[in-house]
């Protein structure tokens, strides 16, 4: 067993006991540490795939933000968990049937043989001073380039959304609002009142 | 040497087991939505692996579209748990019926 | 020159159309003098634009084109033209002259009416459309000014809309012309559909290529498909000039104001088909069982029609009887191939009758509003310039010598013997005996309306008196061409090259060649007398004259013998009264049937099966299905993604096994 193979199988089995425990863990904390896991071995494994900057990214973007916000969202709220366990162990066996199904269904397809060495060969192993990040910015910034701008609006909108969505109106709050203070005319503060001069006793 | 056929039964083993989450939790919103994530990352590992033997980098331009879609689909989703929780008080999946109508 | 003369063209109807706007819609502001006024001077200007015309015609300047194109649709070009004949250089003069008359005779006898403005609107409007009529020089723009006057038509025969006579009679009018127009719209799209143009010329200049060309209405049996675009024309033509079945219209249209009956039941707008079929006679003259067809209906309706001039009371109707025989005559000389003799007549008869209904309406004025001839009598002296204009009316419609009505009805009789097309036998009889008929009713109206003694009461007897000037000048002028029209224009119209290249006739057809070599080498003023003379030897001229003294013996000599003569015959006096029994056929079979038809769709094709079977049936099976669906929509998100996963496994199951085999 080459070293190749050997760091594959161990990411591997990595990867899919952490995302087995994820499922299956009581706790939601708990299960978002261990989806961090899971993305650390896939991450690993795409490094083997000599897709770096990927690889990078999922940790960077994934570990780093997603999974934090999972994090966040799921303390702040105060959520009874054993409540929403109810009806594990009943889901579980039609759950299983249709993963086994799903599973089998791949499985018949994965060894009917198009995908062994023999029909796709592996490829060579890329020269030292190949740089994937430099392939992918290539194909991004010319060919991609709307699609990539649409995906970066996509991202602006989401997090609009996000703030839109969250954003509380409190009330009883004592704040600045700008935009109503240089608006302001006279008449809206100063009343003219006209009387007669009082006189001195 | 590692054929790609074990790149995509590991594709195909994490999303099953994420399809299992999908039945298992089917009350708790946020192991769904850690789910999903999971199946995307499936999905995920079969375009890079495809991308990597076929040597088109263009598999793995998707990967970027898809992991991006995802942090606003996930970003997204939480914002919406907040909120219902801000309103009811739960996020059992089982109690939210309003779509009935 | 030529852009000159397409001015002049279009500012023919123009001008009449201008006035019925104005009239039409700001007749409250500019009152009843300025209605009468703008219209009067509209159609005055085009009478005298279309006698240049018709001076620019004679000189042998003719003209076809486009003038506007209104739109393509599908390659399909929706034109506004003009075709300038002589054919139409004297339709535009007849229909100018005599809708200026009935206008100047409005003023008179509409005088005491609110709708006055409205009245003026309408009838400029009406000699736009028939303008537009005669003027077009496509089928299309024929079906436009067809349709409008049967528009403008209703909309006067209802002009007393809170009569509901006059209502049932503009609807009745309405619907009998739908049948024939429905024919004729087949017509056209069956010219369009062999021809592929619409246009007269090029439609005519394609005819003769395409005289064999057969169609297969009902499957099995092939017709010729000339015999079919011309019959189909025809029901147009019968429908608008009043024949036997679709003439039932006619006689109720007299609900209308007296000048309308004039202006349009008498002198244009019936006889537009006609005009029609004079126009189209390059296609009637390559079928012979249409023109066969058009000359019985003809007949049939000259016949019978004049006899049933013969029972009426009312005044008016004895007139519109009359116009119906008629317009039979001219049929008559259609189906004989006498185009020309038809147009002959169909021009001194708008002027005769024109004359002799406004003239009844004259005597309707002095009667205030009564029309019935059995109140009147002895108006002679009364009435002097009406009863002048009405003799000459009468002898001109009875067809004596020299009047106008004379040399048209003689010419179309001796037509009718010069051919020999199939059923000219029968036409020749029926038209001989219309003509003594004619006279007997045109004098019995004169004798009964004119002379005797009074029979209205007292107060209407001392009240007649002649109607004021507006009302007779116009009897008079329409009297001149009621006299001279005849020997005047038959010559040019009948035995000249007058409608050379307009009006086709072919070899075999030719009855007034044949006619004319009669008086071969006569020309002018001794032609005129040679035919005079020939005609008083002739049958039809006795005929006539008997009639006329018939007339007198029953309604002057011997007032008591008409009864007498009525309880001998009473079947078929009784079958005369009710019209041949047309109106209560159509009244029983197509009013009734038609109403029966209807409640019967609306309960068992609507209520039943549209609404019951298809409208609620499909919401009941929708509510069963809805029903038995329901449970699945239980609210549950996290179902319905069971659901996805199951479909998605199921699209992977048939993914496999069996898209990939």
């Amino acid at each position: 067993m080459t070293f190749e193979q050997l760091a594959f199988y161990f990411f591997a089995s990595v990867a899919i006991l952490a995302a087995a425990m994820v499922v299956t863990v009581r706790n939601p904390v708990r299960a978002a540490l261990f989806l961090i896991l899971t993305f650390f071995a896939v991450a690993c494994i795409w490094m083997m795939l000599e897709a770096e900057f990927l690889a990078i990214v999922l940790i960077l973007v994934y570990v780093g933000a997603v999974m934090v916000l999972f994090l966040f969202v799921v303390m702040m709220l105060d959520i009874d968990f054993d409540q929403l366990r109810e009806g594990f162990a009943e889901t579980l066996p039609i759950g299983a049937t249709v993963a086994v199904l799903v599973l089998l269904q791949l499985v018949i397809v994965l060894t009917s043989g198009p995908f062994e060495l023999e029909q796709v060969a592996a490829p060579v192993p890329a020269a030292a001073d190949y740089g994937n990040t430099h392939q992918l910015g290539l194909l991004i910034y010319t060919y991609y380039v709307y699609p990539f701008e649409l995906a970066a609006v996509m991202l602006v909108l989401a997090m609009i959304a996000a703030i839109v969505l969250t954003l509380r109106d409190r009330t009883g709050t004592r704040s600045q609002k700008p935009h109503e203070q240089t608006q302001v005319k006279r008449k809206d503060r100063v009343r003219l009142v006209k009387m007669n001069a009082e006189k001195k006793n | 040497m590692i054929p790609l056929s074990h790149y995509l039964a590991l594709g195909a083993i994490l999303f099953s087991i994420s399809v299992v989450g999908i039945f298992l939790n089917r009350k708790n919103v946020v192991i769904l939505l850690m789910s999903i994530e999971l199946m995307l990352l499936a999905v995920n590992i079969n375009f890079i692996a495809f991308s990597h033997y076929l040597q088109d980098v263009t598999g793995q331009i998707f990967v970027f579209f898809v992991l991006t879609v995802a942090a606003a689909e996930s970003a997204i989703g939480l914002a919406i748990i907040i909120v219902l929780f801000r309103r009811r008080h739960t996020i059992n999946v089982s109690d939210l019926d309003s779509l009935k109508g | 020159m030529q852009e000159e003369m397409k001015m002049i063209y279009l500012a023919v109807p123009l001008v009449c159309l201008i006035p019925a706007i104005v009239a039409g819609l700001f007749g409250r502001k500019i009152g009843r003098i300025g209605a009468h006024t703008v219209t009067i001077l509209g159609v005055g200007l085009a009478f005298f634009l279309s006698c240049y015309v018709y001076m620019d015609v004679m000189d042998g300047n003719t003209f076809n084109g486009t003038v506007y194109v209104w739109g393509i649709s599908g390659g399909f070009p929706f034109e506004v033209g003009f075709l300038i004949d002589s054919l139409t250089a004297s339709m535009m003069v007849i229909v100018t002259f005599v809708s200026w008359m009935v206008h100047i005779y409005t003023i008179g006898y509409m005088h005491d009416d609110p709708g006055y403005q409205r009245f003026f609107s309408y009838i400029s409007l009406f000699t736009f459309s028939m303008l537009m009529l005669v003027m077009s020089n496509n089928f299309l723009q024929l079906f436009f000014g067809w349709e409008a006057v049967g528009l403008v038509s209703y909309l006067l025969i209802g002009f007393w809309y809170t009569r509901d006579t006059a209502i049932y009679a503009n609807l009745k009018a309405f619907l009998v012309n739908r049948v024939g127009d429905f024919g004729f719209l087949i017509g056209i799209a069956a010219i369009y559909a062999t021809f592929g143009s619409v246009d007269y010329s090029a439609v005519f200049a394609s005819a003769p290529s395409l005289v064999d060309e057969t169609i297969e209405i009902i499957p099995g049996t092939s017709w010729n498909m000339m015999t079919f675009i011309c019959i189909m024309l025809f029901i147009g033509a019968m429908g608008k000039s009043a024949q036997v079945p679709l003439h039932v219209w006619l006689p109720d249209s007299m609900e209308g104001p007296t000048p309308i009956s004039a202006l349009i039941h008498a002198a244009t707008m019936v006889t537009a088909g006609i005009f029609m079929v004079a126009r189209t006679s390059p296609l009637f003259e390559l079928s012979e069982t249409a023109l066969s067809v058009v000359l019985v209906i003809g007949a049939l309706t000259a016949f019978f029609m004049a006899l049933l001039g013969l029972v009426q009371n009312d005044i008016k109707r004895v007139v519109a009887y009359s116009t119906l025989s008629q317009l039979g005559y001219m049929t008559v000389a259609l189906g004989a191939s006498g185009y020309a003799v038809a147009i002959f007549h169909l021009g001194t008869h708008a002027f005769f009758k024109a004359l002799l209904f406004l003239g009844a309406g004259s005597v309707i004025i002095a009667m205030h509003h009564e029309q019935d001839m059995r109140k009147m009598g002895g108006l002679r002296k009364l009435m002097p310039w009406t009863y002048a204009t009405a003799v000459i009316g009468s002898l001109a419609l009875a067809g004596i010598p020299p009047f106008a009505g004379f040399f048209s009805k003689d010419l179309i009789i001796e037509s009718v013997h010069a051919s020999t097309i199939p059923g000219s036998g029968f036409a020749y009889v029926a038209v001989l005996a219309g003509v003594a008929i004619t006279a007997f009713y045109s004098f019995r109206l004169l004798f009964m309306t004119f002379h005797g003694k009074p029979r209205m009461d007292e107060h209407t007897l001392h009240h007649v008196k002649e109607s004021p000037w507006v009302v007779v000048v116009p009897l008079v002028l329409l009297a001149i061409p009621s006299v001279l029209a005849g020997f005047m224009f038959m010559e040019p119209m009948a035995f000249s090259n007058y409608f050379e290249g307009v009006i086709y006739v072919s070899e075999e057809h030719d009855v007034l060649g044949a006619i004319g070599s009669i008086y071969e080498g006569k020309t002018g003023f001794s032609l005129v007398m040679a035919f005079m003379l020939h005609g008083m030897v002739a049958l039809p001229f006795w005929l006539a004259v008997g009639g006329i003294l018939l007339a007198w013996l029953f309604y002057i000599k011997k007032p008591e013998l008409p009864g007498k003569v009525v309880d001998s015959v009473k079947p078929l006096y009784n079958v005369l009264v009710n019209k041949y029994g047309f109106d209560d056929f159509n009244q029983t079979v197509f009013a009734n049937g038609t109403v029966k038809i209807g409640k019967f769709m609306s309960e068992y094709g609507d209520r039943r099966l549209i609404d019951g079977f298809f409208v609620n049936g499909t919401a009941r099976v929708v509510e069963a299905f809805s029903r038995f669906l329901k449970p699945l929509q239980s609210g549950l998100v996290y179902q319905y993604a069971f659901a996805m996963i199951l479909g998605l496994l199921g699209l992977m199951t048939w993914f496999l096994r069996v898209a990939q085999g």
